[in-house]
């Protein structure tokens, strides 16, 4: 890998310069790392979903070989550790706060999920650990459990958290009921539609990891953390921790295999094991097993909804009504009250223009792990309901999928939805017929006569998506409950000898940062791709940071460029001085600074070794060294969008749905990395189509104990299971960054669980069939179909 | 896992002597059940005593017009072997679509056996073929050999050393697979057999490996495929559980079993 890599350009298709590293076993993640003194932790977890504790008899697991220490929740907060912070301030309709249940690290006197941890045993090795854990005896006594979301509202329904009746968290809503009421009364078609979306596991490769350094000397204390937002974490667990100030807080995370979300809240375990090495004066580490990851990492999804569409007689949609019961788990986690609310109803008008559209959520507790963002948090759960109701809508009016879409599409932008959001820019018709033509949707007729022929039942769903990414502007979100603090910071060092480090506080774990922000500057200096370090993930070395989710590369990317554009215009400073020309005459193409005015040019590292020699030019005027900040703050949202068109053959006699092909046409805007980007698409897609055929967490709903708890009953995608993507880009650039970008890293995940649903109702000419699309479930229906 | 002791013993006697010494022993062969098991801590033996590589165990030949396989042979090795391939291509077929590659190159048709998984595909044709299983004891027929799910006529300590394949007509394995774990949700193997009689035996019922012998005397009857769909099979055969129903097990095992059978016609 010493090869010499060209210099980048923004839009080619380098391959990513990180994964020689990672595919070959030479990534380097926090369970690799272990410390001098290192003790190992695991947690005894509750085998009930609901109990309450009568006791905790630690007397025999003390004796084990190896075992240092035994905490409890009781013992964790009476020595000051708080409860978890919720990382949202979200108010009802009638003004009052969401209703938060207290969230413990450790349980302090109830136990609200399966798998919620009771104590924290720290020991020598983590087998002794374990071994201790396994004996350590606490008594339950048991409640009655609720995981159904409708059950769970009912007056007589168990309680979880004392105070919140009907275990309503929040009832919140959006836009406009009476604009609605009236759209409704003047409408003469309407549809009805109820789903359930449902929920997922996000199963990132590597589990969840912390491995915490005390040093009660000038209490400072270090964490390495698999996280998706190391930065952003230390003022949380600064505070949780009682630490001085964040200064005596350093946070670290190496290379982090996967998260799709769920590794961007601030978790129970974390705090607890954090809290434990301080407690304890020694490195405490705890890598979760994949049967923990199950349990316990957020999960996402799970909506019940029903929602009405009000139309006109040619099939225009006039007003939308929506209600939805949000599963927050057993707690509210980090994000999960922006998530259901904001990040979800906001985007309910799709690419459509719907003059009425009023949505409520109301939040609700359940005996089941707590629910967070997870790959495309709230939007894949609008796209997939107004997705669906498009297609109702078609079948409605009696035209095709793709005229109901056209007749009612977004023409004009900026256009401002009726909630909260300003769509900047797109193209949705010149998407629709993109993808069209990639699916080659006029020969389907023809396609389904040869399935016929065979016996199979297949068919064609669309679904033109809209999303909202590169999160910011922090103004908006701080209005709406949020913290701020949505910009992100890039700063780049260039060295005297010509290396080049570039620092920011977005956080690679798969999007192959290594390489796009190398693109970027590489092309803005005109210097070799491996002349660049891309530095992320360490509160000691980055200056500001929020993390990395929401598919917000473009905000850190754009603060990258303006650091570019304050070092090629401090070069610039220094090269008039250098060549001894005018300021004005100078311009930088290349790599090169050049004056029409002198037949001299100097590089961009002669530059940089003059910026640091600080020998040819007047310090008084430029400062010497060649460093710089910037932090960018989105003006907008940015709203990627696209066509998906999935066809599916069905077997009508075990029930079995095939995804015979997949074609989608993207507007990601500028494409800094089509190879990179196209790989996004893939996996987005596959967990798309994963959600909507295989995936899904099933809770017992009479003891609320998870049954998919493993691979064995957990369908994950394989990929022996898709058809080959084909993929195109329509790209319209978004105003509200400089490299017009507007995000990938969710979109297959939004676009994909509508495609491929409205496509199992199309072979099979009904009106809706819950995810997933499982093979029993569908060969219900087909019998159901033949008998009829 | 909890703390265990390992040792690969040189000959099938002292493995016998490993086993008989310690009653908390326990035989690995492929590992591909058993460390799973481990690694969730749901059983705690004292020690592993591996068979895998043990000479004994590992041979595919003929033996008349039937072939002899080794226990210790790993699922890839039988799909990959021109013996099997050539006298039982339905069985080299069924090995090759077990699991994923990592478990074909460790898993053993001895360990798939002696476990006797209710999902698992080997069961189905050894049952369905009237294979016989050497042990160190004594020769079992298949009939006498399963019995329920995950329950086998193996005494403590006994080892399975080979499973011997009578030659057969003609026959087929289909695996209807459970999206999750890819073991089977449902799985047949049809045979017609040397004498010309035929065999259907069902794995995935839930209740392990069982014939189908309403189908089986349809069948050598002389009539035809088409009319299986009415032929019964006793619902008390299947267990249901999230993946799928009783009802829609029985029924897939009805659809596949037809589909072999066209097959192999
Ligand atoms: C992800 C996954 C998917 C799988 N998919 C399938 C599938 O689709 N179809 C399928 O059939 N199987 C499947 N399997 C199971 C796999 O085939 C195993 O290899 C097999 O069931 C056990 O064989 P083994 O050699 O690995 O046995 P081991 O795990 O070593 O042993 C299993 C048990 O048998 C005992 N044992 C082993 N050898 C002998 C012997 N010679 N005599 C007596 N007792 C013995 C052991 O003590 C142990 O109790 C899957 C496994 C996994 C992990």
């Amino acid at each position: 890998m010493n090869e010499t890599v060209a210099n980048g350009k923004f839009g080619q298709s380098v391959k990513r310069v990180e994964d020689a590293r990672l595919i070959t076993g030479r990534g380097r993640f926090v369970d690799d790392l272990v410390f001098p003194g290192q003790t190992y932790a695991a947690f005894v977890r509750s085998p009930y979903a609901h109990a309450t504790i009568a006791g905790i008899d630690l007397a025999s697991a003390q004796d084990m070989p190896g075992v240092i220490r035994i905490l409890t929740g009781r013992e964790l907060a009476d020595a000051g550790l708080p409860p978890l912070p919720s990382g949202w301030n979200l108010s009802s309709i009638d003004g009052t706060p969401a209703r938060v249940g207290l969230h413990h690290a450790l349980a302090v006197d109830a136990i609200r999920f399966v798998g919620e941890p009771v104590a924290l045993v720290i020991a020598e090795t983590r087998d002794q650990a374990r071994d201790a854990a396994d004996t350590v005896l606490v008594e339950y006594q048991e409640l009655p459990t609720v995981v159904d979301l409708a059950a769970a509202i009912a007056d007589d329904a168990p309680q979880l958290h004392d105070g919140i009746a009907q275990n309503r968290a929040f009832e919140w809503e959006i836009g406009s009921s009476a604009a609605v009421e009236a759209a409704f009364a003047g409408a003469t078609r309407r549809v009805t539609l109820s789903l359930r979306n449902n929920r997922l596991i996000p199963n990132a490769i590597e589990p969840r990891a912390i491995n915490v350094q005390w040093s009660a000397f000038d209490e400072a204390m270090t964490i390495y953390l698999t996280h998706q937002n190391p930065i952003g974490m230390r003022g949380f667990f600064a505070i949780m921790l009682g630490l001085p100030s964040e200064n005596n807080l350093r946070v670290v995370s190496p290379d982090v295999g996967g998260g799709f979300g769920s590794k961007a809240p601030a978790y129970a375990e974390e705090f607890a094991v954090a809290f434990a090495a301080k407690m304890l004066d020694r490195p405490v580490k705890w890598t979760a097993e994949r049967s923990e990851s199950f349990l316990t990492d957020a999960h996402g999804r799970d909506h019940l909804t029903t929602a009405e569409l009000a139309m006109d007689d040619n099939g225009r949609f006039l007003g939308l009504r929506v209600h939805t019961l949000a599963n927050l788990g057993a707690y509210i986690s980090t994000s999960n009250a922006l998530v259901v609310s904001y990040m979800y109803a906001t985007m309910l008008s799709g690419q459509y223009a719907i003059p009425a559209i009023h949505a409520r959520v109301e939040g609700v507790y359940t005996n089941t792990c707590p629910v967070d963002a997870y790959r495309g948090a709230g939007r894949p759960e609008a796209a997939y309901l107004i997705e669906r109701l498009a297609n109702l809508a078609a079948r409605e009016i009696g035209v095709d999928q793709a005229e109901i879409r056209r007749r009612n599409f977004i023409r004009e932008f900026p256009y401002q939805t009726p909630l909260i959001y300003c769509y900047d820019s797109g193209d949705y018709e010149g998407c629709l017929d993109a993808a069209l033509g990639l699916a080659d949707y006029a020969g389907f007729e023809a396609r389904k006569a040869e399935s016929q022929a065979r016996g199979k039942l297949r068919g064609i769903g669309l679904s033109a998506y809209v999303e909202a990414c590169g999160i910011g502007p922090s103004k908006l979100l701080a209005s709406l409950g949020g913290g701020g603090a949505m910009w992100e910071s890039c700063e780049i060092r260039v060295q005297p000898g010509g290396s080049i480090e570039v620092l920011t506080g977005a956080h690679n774990h798969g999007q192959g940062h290594q390489t796009v922000y190398a693109q970027i500057v590489s092309e803005r200096f005109g210097v070799p791709m491996d002349s660049i370090n891309v530095v992320q993930g360490d509160t000691d070395r980055i200056q500001a940071g929020t993390g990395t989710y929401g598919s917000r590369a473009s905000v850190g990317l754009s603060a990258a460029v303006h650091s570019c554009d304050k070092i090629v215009a401090k070069g610039r400073a220094i090269v008039a001085h250098m060549l001894e020309v005018n300021l004005a005459d100078v311009v930088f193409a290349d790599g090169i600074y050049s004056s029409a005015a002198s037949n001299r040019t100097v590089a961009f590292v002669e530059m940089a070794q003059a910026a640091h020699g600080a020998a040819s030019f007047p310090t008084d005027q430029i400062e010497p060294g060649l460093v710089a900040t910037s932090f960018f703050d989105p003006p907008n949202f940015t709203y990627p969008a696209g066509v998906h068109v999935c066809e599916v053959e069905i077997d009508p006699e075990t029930g079995v749905v095939e995804v015979v092909a997949f074609n989608a046409a993207d507007d990601f805007g500028n494409v800094a990395n089509p190879l990179i980007v196209e790989g996004q698409v893939h996996g987005g897609v596959t967990q798309g189509i994963a959600q909507a055929l295989w995936e899904n967490a099933i809770y017992d709903p009479d003891n609320a104990q998870l049954m998919t708890a493993s691979y064995m009953d957990y369908g994950m995608p394989r990929a022996d299971s898709l058809p080959e993507f084909g993929l195109c880009f329509w790209p319209s650039p978004t105003p509200v960054n400089p490299l017009g970008m507007k995000g990938c890293g969710e979109a297959g995940a939004i676009g994909a669980p509508p495609a491929v649903i409205n496509a199992v109702c199309d072979a099979l000419g009904v009106d809706h069939v819950d995810m997933p699309a499982s093979p029993e479930k569908i060969w219900q229906l087909c019998r159901a179909r033949e008998v009829s | 896992m909890y703390d265990l002791g390992y040792s690969r013993p040189a000959t099938l006697a002292k493995a016998l002597e490993l086993l008989q010494q310690d009653d908390l022993a326990q035989l690995v062969s492929g590992g591909q059940t058993l460390m799973p098991v481990l690694r969730a801590r749901l059983a705690a033996p004292s020690q592993l005593v591996d068979i895998a590589r043990l000479d004994d165990l590992r041979q595919i030949c003929t033996i008349g017009a039937g072939i002899e396989i080794g226990a210790g042979m790993t699922h890839a090795e039988v799909a990959a072997s021109p013996v099997v391939r050539a006298h039982l291509p339905a069985l080299a077929a069924l090995a090759g679509g077990i699991g994923d590659a990592q478990i074909r190159h460790r898993g053993t048709i001895g360990g798939s056996i002696a476990n006797n998984d209710p999902a698992a595909c080997y069961p189905s044709a050894v049952l369905a073929l009237g294979a016989r299983v050497q042990t160190n004891l004594r020769m079992l027929d298949a009939e006498a050999f399963f019995a329920g799910m995950f329950a086998t006529a193996l005494e403590p300590g006994e080892i399975v050393t080979a499973v011997h394949f009578p030659a057969c007509a003609v026959a087929c394995y289909l695996k209807f697979r459970n999206p999750a774990s890819r073991f089977a949700l449902v799985g047949v193997f049809a045979a017609r057999l040397a004498s010309d009689e035929h065999r259907i035996a069902i794995i995935g019922g839930g209740n392990g490996v069982f014939r189908w012998h309403e189908a089986e005397r349809h069948l050598d009857r002389g009539a035809g495929v088409d009319g299986l769909d009415t032929v019964p099979l006793d619902l008390a055969n299947f267990t249901g559980d999230i993946h799928g129903s009783a009802d829609y097990r029985r029924h897939v095992a009805k659809v596949i079993t037809r589909r072999a059978l066209t097959q192999m016609a």
